[in-house]
């Protein structure tokens, strides 16, 4: 059983060793197209490998996580329209789906992978994560996460360093109020540092571009949201991995915890 | 350290004595929390209620200055926002313009054509007006508005609005202010319409903006009844010049002259504008606050074990809003105004505040023990987690203090108001909250927690009531986790996912409230929006508030008083006047002006006089005074956003309008008139008239019949696709549902429902009561006494042990075959196919001898062990241990008796005499069985069947023979559970002690066989085998009540398991004695006991199965009955459970708790509940049906889950 949830962890870290070689210009189209076969092959799946339960929940964790992502980048999208930080080549209309249509898929295919990665690190170095594991601190988890989306945004700060340093010690924050965990920390570190390098690829290479880049040729808080984003999705990863959607799928990950409280 | 020990103990007692405040005086409490929250939230009535709803202001043109930017100290009634000069003045030039006298001759178009015409010279005559006096030359060009480009998205206005000018708007503007491209425009109504957005519109639309009055009272129409045109020239001013305006005014009026206008001209309107709230700042505020709401969702599920739980979730959300209420309000009474929007802010001030602490509050309230005073439970539970409640308070003031030295103002002001607010939550923590909580805690009674407890999974309670003194150690506190990881872990129910949504929709009727919501929705936004509705109210409340607007008839709701009001130059001057001020100029001139202008065509009409409506009057009337208001609220705001200008929180100056009048003659009209103008048709009758508005109405009517119907097949097309083609008309599971109530799931789902023709064993002639097996052989005792012996495999009847009579009737089985079900009948006799069953070699040629018996009784006294109780159940481990060492090795001839050493802490023993010494060759003497009592228990290992009897007494039977092998009669008790260990028997007894024998087998070497496959082989007995009995230990008060079932296990641990009359279920291990757990769950007898590796089900007389986890004694969860039948449970798998029920059994999957299958037992089956179960070799079930005996297999079930 463990076997082959580790065989399903294995597939979603591979594919994100895939993800990481793309990488230029024809990485956003590659990673469309990476993300058009990933929902044909799910949507063709869906029915087809129900019988192999874990490959299904791994699937449907997968799902949740592209959708939140998804809504959460339209979202906070938003909030940063409002403030005209980005500039995307078209109109800038304020409705929903006003950027451009490869940011959505993107930030819900990246959402998945973390929040994959994040209870596979877990099992694999063998401490699973037990601190406030609760829906309830998952959503207190997103909250803050908008807010600091919202802070960047919103607040009208004396001078770009400051606001920097004002999201970092929110994000630092939001990881020792929700997470606490060394492989958390580490994980969101390198979801931070990978997303700005592509970031900073994207906008080198024209595809779109702040109105104000303060570093190099970005803004200077985007690795700040990114961890704190990292840190957020690997919460609702963690917990989409404890609660048991079918049966017997949850206990390669369930069984310390609840070895954990009888002891406790 | 020993500073924070003291203070940690300083906190406690605080928190302990408040908790007895709280709990003893909870009416003053609440009453004084609810009178601090309404003070501290009184300064939030200052605050205006939000809403995007303008707010006007009225002075004085005559005096008017532009207000300094300064706060002055004489504001009065002055708004705060009146403070600078405005982004606009706003100057409307109204026109009301008739062709008179109307022409037969006309044709509609006329109506508009030489009216509209006249725009573009009145707006020469505006741009080219110029008033010069002393101080210089004043053009419209200097004073106006300059807007640059539209913004990106509007190119398509480009032609119609102006840029880089003057923002001049007016019809002229449709075609581009130039006179030409207007008379040589073919069809003025489709230019006009062509910029009009297609769809629903509620806001401002381009005709709107243009025309300056609402579409309805243009007039341009070809319909139009009273062919008055109006329209406004709109000019946005950027700076007052008094002089300007009114020279513009006096020269209009001098070429325009209104008779009868009565226009009041010495009010201007001052119009404030809310921020507006887009969609781009809507969709982040919903979403913040939806996480919000699942974020309380959350919080509060976990609130248990209280009386009234929506109560309390409720109290906790009321804490913290109140709380953050009560902060905006202190903030706004020491003069902190909120700068920022405090909707946006409110979800991350709760997020920070926080639900957690009632949460805790509550947990550890419940967890004291129950049956303590309120008060103390309350106190105990404060006290207990006070430290943690400081020191996350702590925490959190010393993070919001470094937010607040980050000296960004608005971090600042966040932290400002998290500080309030956290205080203000902990407030009302500590005395709304535990004051609430005391009550209900004081509400649920013990009655309540029992009858919740058995819903409930995962935790034991406390302590069960003071029934159970002896109960010295409390269990471990809960933790937190235990509820929501295993529920909805167990409780998972394996159903098809579409059929889960399915229904899931349907229970919850989502689609329906969904339906409701937005139809609420949508009509709160048509009624907000309406020009008749929200706005009318918001124009009647400001005329009434503005001071100025007092003094006359302008005062007056615009909308509400306009029938009588309107005046009209044939109409009732006298009523005219009694309502409006007379106006300045003398009547006789107009009289005389109208009466020229109607003169002339006096001669070319004779027919004037018999047809009034063909004279288009122009009246003015008070809803032309400030006709801005019919249009919508958002015109001016949309106006100015078409140049990125916007008027959020900032205000626009609307002058008194200046009126035009237009009379022109029909040879005019005649004259302009475009060569397509006439091929309209002729103006429609009257009746047809009001068809524009029923079209809409029709066409509303017609696009939702569309919709409905494509909803309907959109879902019918769904139900196709998630719904096989045969789902739901199976006849059968309709047919078999009536049969009683299956037990169904939350779903209101029942598993598949199958009928099986069992094999029937029939023989007994009243019901059965006792069952046993061993997967061999199969023993049952009916209520007449009457003991049977049947194959497990084949269903032969083997032995028969009456009641009366000791012979032996060896059995002929005989079976027939019956519309499938195969039925044993034996006393019938009738064989129709005789089919000799090759018995088990082992049974064809035993000797049939004349046992030897012998019996050794040892007598052990009673010893009371547990009078004094000790805390984790008494260790009689070494007395057994003792025991079983000494007869461990079967030693023939073992009739001595060994005294047991007294029990170390129990009083001295009393002895007993010993009842019965049975000698060896005793044929039927001495163990005469004991007919007069009833068979309570039975147990069948090898083929030896212990069957205990009412009167206390244990026989062994010899399952094969018949014959009765040796008996024990110690116990006066009834034996009311049997179980078979090893070589040692338990019994239970019906005063809660539990006695152990040792059976010794003193057989002939060479004779000894093993039958059976199980892991511990049974030893065999045969007949020549010598076979004793001894009481070996007895251990009494093991439970206060009768123990009812008994049952062992030996698969990793060594553990006994025994069920009592009160309810409690004890897990003792078989090695040491010692008891392992002591569980209680069921309200009634316990009156069923299986387990498997990992866990222990139990049923009940509450017909409540529970499943406990066998090493920590913690119950999983627990499946509802049906009623009279939850004695019967078995074990077929580790992970497959079989119940009985009315009739059929019920196979459940025991990871989660989901019902598989039930299995009817034939066709005839009402009212006959299965009340014994046995599970033979995994393959079979055997339960009793009355007389009969029921043997099921059950291979489908088992192929599927093994």
């Amino acid at each position: 059983m463990p076997r082959l949830e580790e065989h399903c962890w294995s597939r979603s870290c591979a594919s994100r060793v895939e993800s990481k070689t793309f990488s230029g210009g024809n990485w956003v189209a590659s990673r469309a197209e990476e993300m058009m076969s990933i929902v044909t092959t799910v949507l063709s799946n869906a029915y087809g490998s129900l019988h192999s339960v874990r490959a299904a929940h791994l699937i449907r964790r997968g799902l949740v996580l592209f959708t939140v992502g998804v809504v959460l980048a339209l979202v906070l999208n938003l909030l940063q329209l409002q403030r005209n930080v980005t500039l995307f080549p078209e109109e800038v209309m304020a409705t929903l789906f006003s950027s451009a249509w490869w940011i959505p898929p993107c930030c819900g295919t990246a959402a998945a992978v973390v929040g994959l990665l994040y209870p596979c690190i877990d099992s694999h170095l063998g401490e699973p994560h037990k601190f406030k594991r609760e829906w309830a601190s998952v959503m207190r988890c997103i909250a803050v996460f908008v807010g600091i989306n919202h802070a960047s945004a919103k607040l009208h700060f004396a001078n770009n360093a400051q606001l920097s340093l004002t999201l970092a010690a929110l994000s630092l924050g939001l990881w020792w109020m929700f997470d606490r965990s060394r492989s958390g920390f580490g994980l969101g570190i390198g979801t931070a540092f990978l997303a700005t390098v592509i970031t900073q690829l994207l906008v080198y290479n024209g595809v779109y571009q702040y109105t104000y880049p303060d570093f190099l040729y970005v803004r200077s808080w985007l690795p700040c949201i990114f961890f704190s984003g990292g840190v957020t999705v690997g919460n609702i990863g963690r917990q989409l991995a404890m609660i048991c959607l079918c049966p017997g799928k949850c206990s390669c990950y369930f069984q310390p915890h609840a070895n954990h409280i009888s002891t406790c | 350290m020993t500073v924070r020990e003291r203070l940690r103990e300083k906190i406690s007692a605080a928190f302990y004595r408040h908790g007895l405040l709280c709990a003893s005086y909870p009416v003053p409490i609440i009453l004084f929390t609810s009178a601090s929250i309404l003070a501290c939230c009184y300064p939030l009535l200052r605050l205006p209620l939000p809403g995007t709803g303008p707010v006007e202001f009225t002075t004085r043109v005559r005096d008017y200055t532009v207000p300094s930017h300064e706060p002055q100290g004489d504001l009065g009634e002055r708004p705060d926002w009146y403070r600078g000069p405005p982004v606009a003045y706003i100057q409307q030039v109204l026109v009301k313009a008739a062709v008179s006298p109307w022409d037969s001759t006309l044709v509609p178009v006329d109506v508009f054509r030489s009216p509209l015409g006249r725009v573009f010279s009145l707006l020469e005559e505006i741009r080219n007006h110029v008033h010069n006096d002393g101080s210089g030359v004043r053009s419209l060009e200097a004073l106006c508005l300059q807007v640059t480009d539209l913004l990106p998205g509007l190119r398509r206005m480009q032609t119609v609005l102006p840029e880089h000018g003057c923002l001049l708007v007016s019809p002229g503007n449709y075609w581009q202010n130039q006179r030409e491209l207007f008379d040589s425009d073919p069809d003025l109504l489709k230019t006009v319409h062509q910029h009009e957005p297609k769809g629903l519109h509620t806001s401002a639309t381009l005709r709107d903006l243009l025309f300056g009055v609402p579409v309805k009272h243009t007039g341009v129409s070809l319909y139009s009844r009273k062919r008055v045109v109006t329209y406004t020239i709109t000019m946005v001013l950027g700076s007052y010049d008094a002089r300007f305006l009114s020279s513009l005014r006096a020269r209009l009026r001098q070429l325009h002259p209104s008779v009868n206008c009565s226009l009041r001209e010495d009010h201007m309107v001052h119009v404030h504008f809310k921020e507006e709230i887009g969609m781009a700042e809507l969709i982040p505020l919903v979403t913040t606050y939806i996480i919000l709401f699942a974020y309380i969702y959350f919080s509060t599920r976990k609130i248990d074990m209280v009386k009234s739980k929506w109560g309390l979730a409720l109290a906790a959300v009321v804490t913290v809003l109140s709380s953050l209420l009560m902060s905006v309000g202190l903030c706004t009474l020491f003069g902190l105004t909120p700068t920022l929007n405090g909707g946006e802010i409110f979800p991350y001030l709760v997020v920070v505040i926080g639900l957690e602490n009632v949460l805790v509050l509550t947990k550890s309230v419940v967890s004291t023990p129950v049956d303590l005073e309120v008060k103390l439970r309350i106190a105990q539970g404060l006290s207990n987690e006070s430290w943690s409640i400081m020191k996350n308070m702590a925490t959190e003031l010393c993070i919001i203090l470094i937010g607040y030295f980050t000296l960004v103002p608005a971090i600042q002001e966040f932290c400002l108001f998290a500080v309030v607010g956290l205080v203000s939550d902990f407030f009302l923590q500590m005395f709304f909250f535990t004051t609430v909580l005391s009550i209900d805690i004081r509400r649920m009674e013990l009655a309540d927690l029992n009858r919740r407890l058995p819903a409930e999974a995962g935790m034991p309670p406390p302590k069960p009531g003071p029934l159970r003194p002896r109960e010295a150690p409390p269990p471990p506190r809960p933790s937190p986790y235990t509820i929501t990881l295993q529920t909805p872990a167990f409780r998972n129910l394996r159903l098809p996912k579409r059929l889960r949504v399915v229904y899931f929709l349907a229970r919850t009727r989502l689609a329906q409230r969904f339906i409701m919501v937005g139809t609420v929705i949508w009509i709160g936004i048509l009624a907000y929006t309406d020009p008749a509705g929200l706005r009318t109210y918001l124009a009647a409340q400001v005329s009434e508030q503005s001071p100025l607007g007092e003094g006359g008839a302008g005062g007056l709701p615009p909308h509400l008083g306009v029938a009588s009001v309107f005046p009209g130059p044939g109409g009732d001057p006298a009523s005219t006047l009694s309502v409006l001020p007379a106006p300045a100029e003398p009547t006789p001139l107009p009289e005389n002006q109208s009466q020229g202008h109607h003169g002339a065509p006096r001669e070319g009409v004779p027919h004037q006089a018999q047809a009034p409506p063909l004279v288009p009057q122009i009246s003015w009337g008070a809803e032309d005074e400030e006709g801005w208001r019919r249009l919508s609220f958002r015109h001016w705001p949309s106006l100015f956003s078409y140049y990125n200008i916007t008027l959020a929180k900032r205000y626009i100056s609307i002058l008194p309008v200046i009126p035009v009048t237009l009379h022109l003659s029909p040879r005019e009209a005649i004259e302009t008139r475009h060569p397509q103008d006439t091929r309209h048709p002729p103006p429609p009758s009257l009746k047809t008239n009001d068809l524009p508005a029923d079209l809409t109405l029709y066409k509303v009517a017609a696009l939702g019949l569309a919709a409905g119907v494509l909803l309907v097949l959109l879902l019918f097309c769904l139900y196709r696709v998630l719904c096989p083609r045969n789902y739901g008309q199976n006849g059968v599971a309709h047919g078999r549902r009536r049969r009683g109530d299956l037990p169904c799931d939350d779903y209101g789902y029942s598993p598949p429902i199958s009928e099986i023709s069992p094999l029937l064993l029939r023989g007994h002639s009243m019901d059965i009561e006792c069952l046993a097996s061993d997967g061999m052989l199969l023993a049952s005792c009916c209520l007449a006494g009457q003991i049977r012996v049947w194959d497990a495999q084949t269903g032969d009847c083997l032995t028969v042990i009456p009641k009366h009579g000791l012979r032996r009737s060896s059995s002929s089985g005989c079976w027939e075959q019956r519309d499938g079900g195969r039925v044993f009948d034996e006393d019938e006799g009738y064989p129709l196919r005789r089919r000799t069953t090759p018995r088990p070699a082992l049974f064809e040629d035993q000797p049939d001898l004349t046992p030897l018996i012998d019996t050794n009784f040892d007598s052990q006294p009673p010893s009371h062990l547990l009078l004094t109780p000790p805390r984790d159940g008494f260790d009689f481990g070494g007395l057994v241990e003792r025991a079983y060492l000494e007869h461990e090795p079967p030693s023939p001839g073992l009739t001595a008796s060994y005294p047991s050493p007294s029990p170390p802490s129990g009083p001295p023993p009393q002895r007993r005499r010993s009842l019965g010494y049975i000698q060896p060759p005793v044929p039927q003497g001495q163990g005469t069985p004991d007919w007069e009592s009833a068979v309570w228990a039975m147990e069948l290992r090898g083929n030896l069947i212990a069957a205990g009897r009412s009167s206390g007494k244990l026989e062994l039977w010899d399952a094969v023979e018949g014959s009765l092998r040796c008996s024990n009669e110690d116990g006066v008790s009834g034996i009311t559970a049997l179980a078979f260990l090893n070589n040692r028997i338990v019994a239970a007894r019906l005063d809660g002690s539990l006695d152990f024998f040792t059976v010794d087998i003193n057989k002939p070497l060479g004779l000894l066989q093993y039958r059976g496959d199980n892991i511990p082989p049974s030893p065999c007995y045969s007949s020549e085998d010598v076979i004793s009995c001894q009481l070996t230990r007895s251990v009494q008060c093991a439970h206060q009540k009768p123990i009812t079932v008994l049952n062992t296990h030996t698969h990793t641990y060594q553990v006994s398991q025994c069920g009592g009359q009160d309810g409690a279920i004890c897990l003792w291990d078989v090695l040491t004695g010692s008891r392992v757990s002591h569980v209680y769950g069921h309200r009634g007898d316990v009156t069923s006991l299986v387990c498997t590796t990992s866990c222990v089900i139990s049923s009940g007389l509450d017909d409540l199965i529970c499943i406990w986890d066998r090493s920590t004694g913690i119950k999983l969860y627990s499946i509802q009955q049906e009623v009279g039948c939850g004695a019967s449970l078995g074990v077929i798998s580790e992970s497959l459970l079989v119940t009985g029920g009315q009739g059929c059994v019920s196979f459940w999957d025991l990871n989660f708790g989901d019902l598989l299958q039930t299995v009817y037992l034939g066709q005839s089956s009402d009212g006959q509940g299965v009340r014994q179960l046995v599970v033979l070799n995994n393959a079979a079930i055997v339960c009793d049906f009355g007389s009969e005996l029921s043997l099921v297999y059950v291979p489908s079930v088992l192929e599927k889950l093994d």
